[in-house]
């Protein structure tokens, strides 16, 4: 029953935005009079049948109900609860009805809280939103039903892939959606923006909070996945230019061009094509991301099940959707383009200049993502990997970073250099005691070595913008830029670090036998079978000491060995300290009865997503303040014109 | 039409040719095997040293001695490598002399690599500059070459080695020689 009534729930959301659209482009037409007042109402309604959708299928999966195709492919009895709830998103049709509801239910937020724009854009915005929601719930009602029943009840599940029972990774899928998706709603303003021709900076205030919203989630997304890969798959690495990798990247990309353009958009009207541009580019960029990755038309270590019908059906709706909101910008861009002039140094200049940054690098990650595609078209199969991508994108990032330092401490407008120059020399100054001291501390790569001698000074730099001013009187939402960038210099240290002053040591070891790497001496005491619910493992026991130290921590990896589906996977194990974290991975028995160890001693690395996480608590409080300010706004304009009836009435009339 | 307004139509001339791109990718059926203008031409003149410390590097002169080879091209940073090492593994097992060939790596890498997917190569050669790689027709990783006993190439296979290939490629050794 429950999946009869989550299949009807998602056939009435379907209906609705159906619906909705309707009413809403009647509406645009300026003939709809009653029916748009359905726009709304309508709105709301499809969100919350989409909720109840998904939680029919979240049901299915928590009782393991084997009578569903779904449930049978991807969950087993014997796994932990956590993981049958992670199964529910840990596959194609449930990502995809995850992916409507995330949808739907944005949609049902702006109906019901956004009130700032002009009612006219506003349906043409939701009427947006529905229309691409359609495409994606015929997507999921004709090629990808999950709750597709089975004519014969299975006697057992096949089980979720064992790389994916992980904690961490049971909540990143739902968390990168919000981030994809949420863009979905700057792409139905922008398109919303460009059919009744209101682009102001009315339209980039209210775009920004719901921007701010998705870009945090896809923030923290990024860096979990990142973590995720770095623990879970044993290769000491934390990012691989992998598509899908990619595919998260550069919607981030987008959405952080976006977020600057609109703050130049809703100070100075400045801007105006760029930022719709940036609209429609964000979730378009999820949309191919999506479709990169579904088609199985690159090869990558997320392995999504390959179905090349699917892929030429969200190629279709890429080419409506994309294709369709690129036409109307071609058209109406014209008309819109004019904006407030200003000169090249002040805060829009360097604003500019980091969305161009941006963009180029948007544009390098997509190209080399697509290379391969391009010249399997000639016949020829390549590999692209960081050989390419991490000097080739530098190329932008370096003057970028450089930039976001002096950026924040110009003026809107007009600004003369000559006001800042003792931060710019200060701040230079670091940067190039840095480089001295750093090359003649040890030989590093020259990315490595340039990117640690950058992100001391990004990171005063970052907080410069606080001098001066009453810290306890200064917006929210500069402290969000302050704390975000300060993240990304962090981050940038992290990665730069990890690159330069990895050690890292393989070594064959006996039981007691003891290895050094780095400031680490690691003690091979035993290895052990130990059992967990759906899997055996052998655990290797070390103690590991720290330079000197009389007391030692234990730290032990295991090879695990799942039993459904069968798979061995290695689970590292991390000794984390404040300046780097231990990395020992225990591999196999070698035929003298040694075992192969694999250990690294990875100095600052957790910079790298302490750095994450701080961008994202930076768009937290921005958004924070954003709201705040709006609240504020609504009430002083409650209170105005409950003040103007009162003296309507003292003045009897 | 509008001021400047070719340059609003860039966006979507952009994205209709990705959609031409991915859109003929999707309809025409993935083509591996793909003849090599190389084949039945000798291997150039090369001498790669080691990337590997266990392992000796490569020279040109190692493949003339008479036992047909595998040349594996391959880079500790390409992930379709790392789905093919369990069939080069397979390979090795059954008495298939490798000779591995590294892209642009570092050795650290490549140690990392070869301790994660085991070692099947007899020989390494690190070929920092693709020099070896562009001599020999191949212009991606990973990529597989037969080498007969006489330096010869007698057969490219593009991309990864799939389970299924195996029995494929043992037949093309034998042919060449083995």
């Amino acid at each position: 029953m429950i999946a009869e009534f989550g299949l009807a729930a998602l056939w009435l959301a379907a209906a609705l935005a159906g619906l909705q659209l309707f009413a809403g482009a009647i509406a645009l037409k300026g003939r709809a009079g009653e029916l748009s007042r359905l726009v709304r109402p309508v709105a709301v309604m499809q969100g919350a049948l989409t909720a109840v959708s998904f939680a029919a299928l979240v049901m299915l999966f928590l009782r393991t109900d084997l009578s569903v195709k779904l449930v049978v492919a991807n969950s087993h009895s014997a796994k932990p609860f956590i993981y049958k709830l992670a199964g529910t998103w840990g596959n194609h049709e449930g990502s995809m009805l995850l992916w409507v509801t995330v949808m739907a239910g944005m949609g049902a937020l702006i109906a019901l809280l956004e009130r700032r724009l002009p009612e006219r854009t506003m349906l043409a915005t939701l009427a947006t939103q529905a229309f691409v929601g359609l495409g994606f719930y015929a997507f999921l009602l004709f090629s990808s039903n999950p709750f597709e029943r089975l004519p014969m009840p299975a006697a057992e599940g096949m089980g979720l892939n064992p790389l994916l029972q992980d904690i961490g990774l049971a909540f990143h899928p739902p968390t990168l959606y919000l981030g994809y998706v949420g863009l979905s709603v700057a792409f139905s303003f922008a398109v919303g923006a460009l059919l009744t021709g209101e682009v102001g900076p009315t339209f980039a205030r209210v775009m920004r909070p719901w921007v701010l919203g998705a870009w945090i989630f896809l923030t923290i997304g990024i860096t979990a996945g990142s973590y995720w890969a770095y623990y879970e798959l044993g290769w000491g690495g934390w990012w691989f230019w992998d598509p899908v990798e990619n595919a998260s990247l550069m919607p981030w990309l987008a959405g952080t061009a976006l977020l600057h353009s609109a703050s130049v958009l809703a100070a100075r009207d400045a801007l105006r094509a760029w930022t719709v541009m940036l609209g429609v580019v964000a979730f378009s960029m999820s949309m191919i991301g999506t479709f990169l990755v579904r088609s199985g038309i690159l090869t990558s270590v997320h392995a999504f099940a390959v179905d090349p019908e699917r892929g030429s059906f969200i190629l279709v709706l890429l080419a409506i959707y994309i294709g369709g909101a690129l036409t109307l910008f071609a058209l109406k861009a014209g008309s819109i383009a004019e904006g407030a002039r200003f000169s090249a140094t002040s805060r829009e200049g360097a604003l500019v200049f980091n969305n161009v940054m941006l963009s180029a690098i948007l544009g390098i990650v997509l190209l080399g993502t697509l290379y391969p595609l391009l010249t399997e078209a000639f016949g020829v199969k390549v590999s692209v990997g960081p050989p390419y991508f991490n000097p080739v994108g530098a190329i932008f990032a370096v003057p970028m970073l450089v930039v976001m330092a002096v950026g924040p401490l110009l003026r809107w407008r007009r600004d003369a250099f000559a006001r800042v120059r003792k931060s710019v020399i200060f701040v230079g100054l670091i940067f190039a005691l840095l480089l001295a001291v750093l090359l003649f501390w040890r030989p590093m790569g020259l990315l490595p070595w340039l990117g640690m001698a950058l992100s001391v000074p990004l990171a005063v730099a970052s907080v410069l913008p606080l001098r001066g001013r009453n810290l306890g009187h200064l917006p929210l939402s500069v402290w969000g830029m302050v704390v975000a960038h300060f993240g990304l210099a962090l981050a940038l240290f992290g990665m730069a670090a990890d690159s330069a002053l990895t050690v890292e040591k393989l070594a064959a070891a006996r039981i007691g036998d003891s290895t050094k790497v780095g400031p680490w001496t690691v003690t091979l005491d035993s290895v052990e079978p130990v059992a967990g619910p759906n899997w055996i493992a052998l655990e290797g026991r070390m103690s590991a000491t720290y330079r000197d130290k009389a007391e030692s921590s234990v730290i032990a990896p295991q090879a695990r060995s799942f039993w459904a589906p069968p798979q061995q996977t290695t689970e590292s194990a991390l000794l984390t300290r404040w300046n780097g974290q231990l990395y020992a991975v225990l591999g196999d028995e070698t035929e003298d009865g040694r075992w192969q160890l694999r250990l690294w001693w990875k100095p600052f690395v957790t910079c790298i997503w302490f750095g994450g996480l701080l961008v994202a608590l930076g768009g937290f409080l921005a958004l924070l303040g954003r709201v705040a300010v709006d609240l504020r706004r609504r009430v002083a304009v409650r209170k105005i014109a409950a003040r103007k009836e009162e003296l309507e009435k003292v003045q009897g009339r | 039409m509008t001021r400047g307004g070719w340059k609003f139509w860039l966006p979507l001339a952009l994205f209709a040719f990705f959609v031409a791109l991915v859109g003929t990718q999707l309809l025409s059926p993935a083509q591996r095997e793909v003849e090599s203008a190389m084949i039945g031409k000798p291997l150039p003149q090369f001498v790669l040293a080691a990337a590997s410390p266990d392992r000796p590097g490569v020279a040109a002169v190692d493949l003339k001695d008479g036992k047909p080879r595998l040349l594996n091209i391959w880079a500790s940073w390409c992930i379709p490598c790392a789905a093919e090492a369990p069939q080069l593994e397979a390979l090795q097992k059954q008495g298939v002399d490798i000779v591995g060939v590294a892209i642009r790596d570092r050795p650290e890498d490549v140690a990392a690599f070869l301790a994660r997917y085991g070692n099947p190569y007899s020989r390494i050669g690190a070929d920092n500059l693709s020099e070896v790689q562009l001599g020999i027709g191949s212009s991606g990783v990973p990529e597989t070459f037969i080498v007969d006993g006489k330096g010869v190439i007698r057969y490219q296979h593009i991309g990864d080695i799939r389970p299924e290939h195996v029995p494929m490629l043992l037949e093309k050794l034998r042919e060449a020689g083995a």
